[in-house]
């Protein structure tokens, strides 16, 4: 896939003398959907703000479709469609003066037919002549996604689409994200809800303080970093972990019936069939057994709390 | 140059307006009724001519005045104000339009907005006095630079302000008082010689004084020195946005 959007170095420092981005570099690729994973004050909002042009970055560059997001300013905007964390809309206009609005601010001729049909897609096509204020909040999301697809971009940065947001509305969004990666647009939004990430990102990139700590494919990032567990239940509780056992790191439960051996799916020998072995041998009997892969949570918590 | 922006912006600009537009139109027409009520009727009857100019007609280019530069700058600085306050700047400054752009269309849509209500109180007038234009195309050109050299003011008070009450500061504190005190209700040949000198420092005199030029082809200053005046304040609000759309000063951090 080629790069649509390409981040060299970016810092941003404030007046305060806060560093927001420390030298950030991340390459994104045209039709994936890449999530931003970052706790809150991580630098997610400033980074998307930084490549969209609503701050001005301290040192490094930006290009989207090739062009510098400073030197070709108008090439580059024209490619992006930008959905601010805040539900920020002119509260007395219509939705579809509001969405023509936007796509003539990008320079488009008119094309109401268009609107209506990004409206639609969205589910607001009802509500087209509606007054902003009179929306619930899910619907003033969407007239925010409306606005930011109605110059028919071809990135879109979503910025926390689902902040704030009820779990049915949540799974509307992600479907609504999908149709949308579907008719060939690029994603970026940012989320500090891991289930997200988990749900429909292609790629999840980890930023905190400022730093990216990794881009990475998200199959591939749980396969490679997850940890598995291994469940055992025995057929009658112990004491204590036999001593022909005690090499392994076991972890015995309180009521002496489960035993749980970690051990990392990277590794050339996971070491179960000699653990079962060595299990059989010492006496225990199994009742059951069960494994379970570690959540895109715990090797995000994992990675922050490295950090720190 | 992304005409389509400008173009979109004044439209929803103006929509602003005309979602308002009996209120738009009853307050100048009211409050200038009441200025031809109180000054022209009551006060006039009892003052004689002011440079052959009956008192109800000569302050009509004055109350023109002190309703468009006060409308024009109100309007201009809340168009772009309103934004900032409730997060759709955000739009702008991530569009693919430049300072001139964004300017050009808030400042063109307030200075049609304060236009609109200067000819509809030059309208109102006509109702209470006996006017004549002695020189129209100057009086809509002097109309026009007014409009647009408020608006640009209003604009750069517009992103100053960080809340509403600085929004309505500079219009009450300065404007209202440079433009009662520039000559709207009086020629400045009837002040004392001191306070005729001290009156040449305020800017307003000079737009005033033209403006009245226009219609009744007698002026304080020269008409020159109006232009002048009125050059020299669009150039300096000019320039006064440019920098602060390339520092981003108060709009982009």
């Amino acid at each position: 896939m080629p790069t649509i959007v390409s981040v060299q170095n970016l810092r941003k420092a404030y007046a305060s003398g806060f560093e927001a981005l420390k030298g950030v570099n991340l390459e994104i690729e045209e039709g994936e959907i890449l999530a931003l994973l970052g706790p809150n004050g991580a630098g997610k909002t400033t980074l998307i703000s930084t490549i969209c042009g609503i701050t001005v970055p301290t040192s490094g560059s930006v290009t989207v479709g090739g062009h510098d997001t400073r030197t070709a300013f108008r090439a580059a905007r024209n490619l992006i469609g930008l959905v601010p964390q805040e539900i920020n809309l002119e509260p007395f206009e219509t939705v579809f003066n509001s969405v023509r609005f936007s796509r003539g601010l990008f320079g488009k001729p008119r094309n109401d037919a268009y609107i209506d049909k990004v409206l639609d897609q969205l589910s607001l096509i009802d509500k087209k002549h509606s007054k902003i204020m009179t929306l619930s909040g899910g619907m003033k999301r969407r007239v925010l996604i409306a606005k930011a697809l109605s110059h028919e971009p071809r990135v879109l940065f979503l910025d926390e689409p689902t902040a704030g947001v009820d779990v049915e509305l949540r799974k509307d969004m992600w479907e609504v994200v999908a149709g949308l990666k579907a008719s060939g647009v690029t994603i970026i939004l940012t989320t500090h809800y891991i289930e997200e990430a988990e749900a429909i990102a292609d790629r999840v990139g980890v930023i905190n303080k400022g730093e990216i700590l990794l881009v990475q494919d998200k199959a591939e990032l749980m396969a490679q970093m997850g940890r598995k567990q291994l469940q055992i239940e025995l057929a009658e509780a112990i004491d204590e972990i036999p001593k022909g056992l005690k090499s392994y790191d076991l972890a015995r439960a309180n009521d002496g019936l489960h035993l749980t051996y970690s051990y990392d799916t990277k590794g050339e020998r996971t070491g179960i069939t000699t653990l079962l072995n060595d299990l059989a041998a010492s006496g225990l009997k199994m009742k059951d057994l069960q494994t379970k892969q570690s959540s895109l949570e715990d090797i995000f918590v994992g990675l922050v709390k490295e950090q720190a | 140059m992304n005409y389509t922006a400008v173009k979109s912006i004044y439209i929803f600009e103006m929509a602003r307006f005309f979602r308002t537009i009996m209120q738009s139109l009853i307050s100048p027409v009211l409050s200038t009724s009441l200025y031809f009520v109180v000054f022209g009727a009551a006060i006039g009857s009892r003052i004689e001519q002011v440079e052959g100019v009956s008192y109800g007609a000569f302050i009509v280019p004055g109350l023109i005045m002190l309703s468009v530069m006060t409308q024009a700058t109100t309007n201009a600085s809340f168009g772009i104000y309103f934004p900032k306050f409730i997060g759709t700047i955000y739009e702008l400054l991530s569009a693919p339009v430049n300072f001139l752009e964004i300017t050009m269309g808030y400042v063109g849509a307030a200075a049609t907005k304060a236009m609109f209500i200067g000819l509809v109180i030059l309208t109102t007038a006509y109702f209470f006095v006996d006017i004549q234009i002695a020189h129209p195309f100057a009086m809509f050109a002097f109309l026009t630079l007014t409009c647009i050299s408020f608006s640009l003011l209003g604009f750069i008070i517009g992103i100053w302000a960080g809340n509403f009450e600085q929004l309505q500061l500079i219009p009450l504190l300065i404007i209202t008082p440079l433009v009662f005190l520039g000559g709207s209700f009086y020629s400045i040949s009837m002040l004392p010689p001191v306070w005729q000198t001290i009156t040449l420092f305020n800017p307003v005199v000079y737009l005033i004084s033209g403006f009245r030029w226009a219609f009744f082809g007698t002026a304080d200053v020269s008409i020159g020195l109006s232009l002048c005046a009125i050059a020299l304040f669009t150039g300096i609000c000019l320039t006064a946005i440019w920098w602060i759309f390339r520092t981003g000063w108060r709009i982009r951090q």
